[in-house]
């Protein structure tokens, strides 16, 4: 008897965790991003820029919120959402009306089958395939793109210089990357497609996981943004994207339509002023000199007249 | 939505493979084994000894303080800080099975220590009385009669575990914990959903398959509801472990 009503008890509990999530926003309602249909009303309330999961989107979501607020828009910032996959879609349902984004994995995002490489056709591209709620202001010259590191001994050993020369020998390697790697069309399905290379084995990891396993040995190449200080300071080598799978990868600040007008002026002063290089030197200071990237953020704005 | 998740149950491609369920639910079930194995053999010899002599019983506390320590925290500090000493997966697997065992240390200690603690003196002393020896005592005596702590304690171990193993896919290992992170990168929420299921079906199943073998192991003489339950003052089992059924605990020359 006594298990009989436990067992009652965990059905009605279960019944009762599966409902709870059906009221309101149902998160499981949609799989597909560009199905949302994207609710809330338009203009009107503050701004709020989202950063993806990863150090240079925290940077620059700081940087376009003190561009606004310096021009008296009412900012704030919500950082680490998550990948694309996961905050595109706060940009549609209207949670966050900024966002720092990259053209070519916009572009790809929304065409599958993208393959444009050159960075103002991929720019073009990008204001063709976006849902009609979503714009792009100006994409800035500064470049972060993916790219596949080896340990310095790794290259000698096998003589690597760039993604290609990794086909003969993939099989007996173990790829790092952040887990969403594995399905996007840039990540193993396009390393696969475009260079013919299959890893042994991909070990999905994020941030600084990836940098540790790839310098500890669990992993023999892993994906890392190409602007990130630790490719320099654990001496690994970038392997050169000779076939051009990652494409361009201009910064460019992606906002809702109908808040465009209010941002336009402050963001597109940003992209003006920005870097590969300007990026690469803040980064530093946030990763690895361990700066508040709200700080490093105004300092960039301030020494560019922009904050 | 329960339409959605079905769908993702009855999708063949999520059945085969490395990404498929019956090899996560194989490595889910290898971590979860694997960590019982390695608390069992710190945690039952220890609980034994602490219950047979009754000494060092703040042990037993100790290690129920130490259920306080967040898990995941520990196990990124523990992979970040082993990552460099060991090879290849070794540098996942050891954490990971490491941080899961401090879970499942303390609810079998605490069963194995009061399962023997309850056993009832007048038991012990007509054991040594027909000329047992200390050892005798331990293994025909109060060991049978602590079968149902024990086990309580078991049981309790392997929900914990089983269910916290999702962890594992953290630091890149896989699991059932791989649909859940995996979903939650890929912004498809279903197949998170699907590895919380999943990982809830598994405890339930296992829950259930150490309920016959407790059936099967425990002497029938301890089974039962005849006769008055003994209330021992700091072996109430309830209080040793909240997950525990209660189990009478009598005992029988």
């Amino acid at each position: 008897m006594k298990r009989r009503t436990a067992l009652a008890a965990v059905a009605v509990a279960a019944a009762l965790g599966l409902t709870a999530c059906g009221g309101g926003s149902d998160p499981l309602a949609s799989d597909s991003p560009t199905a949302s249909a994207g609710g809330g009303s338009g203009s009107g309330g503050a701004i709020v820029v989202g950063g993806a999961n990863f150090s240079e989107s925290t940077l620059l979501a700081e940087i376009y919120a003190g561009a606004l607020k310096a021009k008296g828009i009412d900012a704030t910032t919500k950082t680490n959402i998550g990948a694309r996959e996961v905050y595109l879609r706060a940009l549609q349902d209207n949670s966050v009306q900024v966002f720092p984004e990259y053209t070519g994995a916009l572009a790809l995002f929304y065409d599958k089958s993208y393959s444009g490489t050159d960075a103002d056709e991929v720019y073009a591209h990008v204001k063709e395939v976006l849902p009609k709620d979503l714009t792009v202001l100006d994409k800035s010259a500064a470049e972060d793109n993916d790219s596949i590191n080896v340990t310095k001994e790794t290259a000698q050993k096998y003589s690597l210089t760039k993604v290609s020369d990794l086909a003969k020998v993939a099989g007996d390697l173990t790829l790092a990357a952040p887990p969403e790697f594995k399905q996007r069309p840039q990540g193993v399905p396009g390393l696969e497609k475009t260079y013919g290379i299959t890893f042994k084995s991909f070990r999905p990891l994020t941030g600084q996981a990836i940098i540790q396993a790839l310098a500890n040995g669990q992993a023999d190449a892993a994906n890392i943004f190409s602007t990130d200080p630790a490719i320099a300071a654990n001496g690994f080598v970038t392997l050169e994207d000779d076939k051009k799978l990652f494409g361009s990868q201009n910064i460019v600040p992606l906002v809702r339509a109908d808040r465009a007008d209010e941002v336009k002026d402050a963001l597109n002063a940003v992209s003006a002023k920005l870097t590969t290089e300007a990026i690469a030197g803040m980064l530093k200071q946030t990763d690895i000199d361990k700066k508040d990237p709200k700080t490093v953020a105004q300092e960039f704005l301030a020494s560019n007249g922009l904050g | 939505m329960i339409g959605s998740i079905l769908a993702w149950f009855t999708d063949p491609a999520h059945w085969s493979g490395e990404d498929g369920v019956p090899h996560r639910l194989f490595q889910h079930l290898w971590y979860t084994g694997a960590t019982l194995l390695v608390a069992a053999l710190v945690a039952i010899p220890l609980g034994l000894w602490i219950g047979h002599t009754g000494r060092a019983r703040w042990l037993v506390s100790a290690a129920n303080a130490v259920r306080a320590v967040p898990t995941l925290g520990l196990l990124l500090a523990a992979s970040l800080w082993l990552g460099p000493h060991l090879q290849g997966d070794l540098a996942y697997v050891v954490p990971s099975i490491g941080v899961l065992a401090i879970l499942a240390v303390p609810p079998l200690l605490a069963g194995t220590y009061a399962g023997i603690e309850a056993v009832d003196p007048a038991a012990r002393d007509a054991a040594k009385g027909v000329g047992m020896s200390g050892r005798q005592v331990l293994w025909q005596v109060e060991v049978p009669n602590a079968l149902p702590l024990v086990m309580s304690g078991v049981r309790s171990a392997t929900l914990q575990v089983v269910a916290t193993a999702t962890i594992a896919a953290y630091p890149g290992l896989g699991g059932l914990g791989r649909f859940i992170i995996d979903g939650q990168a890929y912004g498809e929420y279903r197949t998170a959903a699907a590895g919380a299921l999943l990982v809830a079906a598994l405890a339930v199943a296992l829950e259930g398959l150490l309920a016959l073998v407790q059936r099967r192991v425990v002497s029938p003489g301890l089974r039962g509801a005849v006769g008055g339950s003994r209330n021992d003052d700091d072996a109430d089992p309830a209080e040793m472990d909240p997950a525990a059924e209660p189990v009478d605990v009598r005992a029988h020359a």
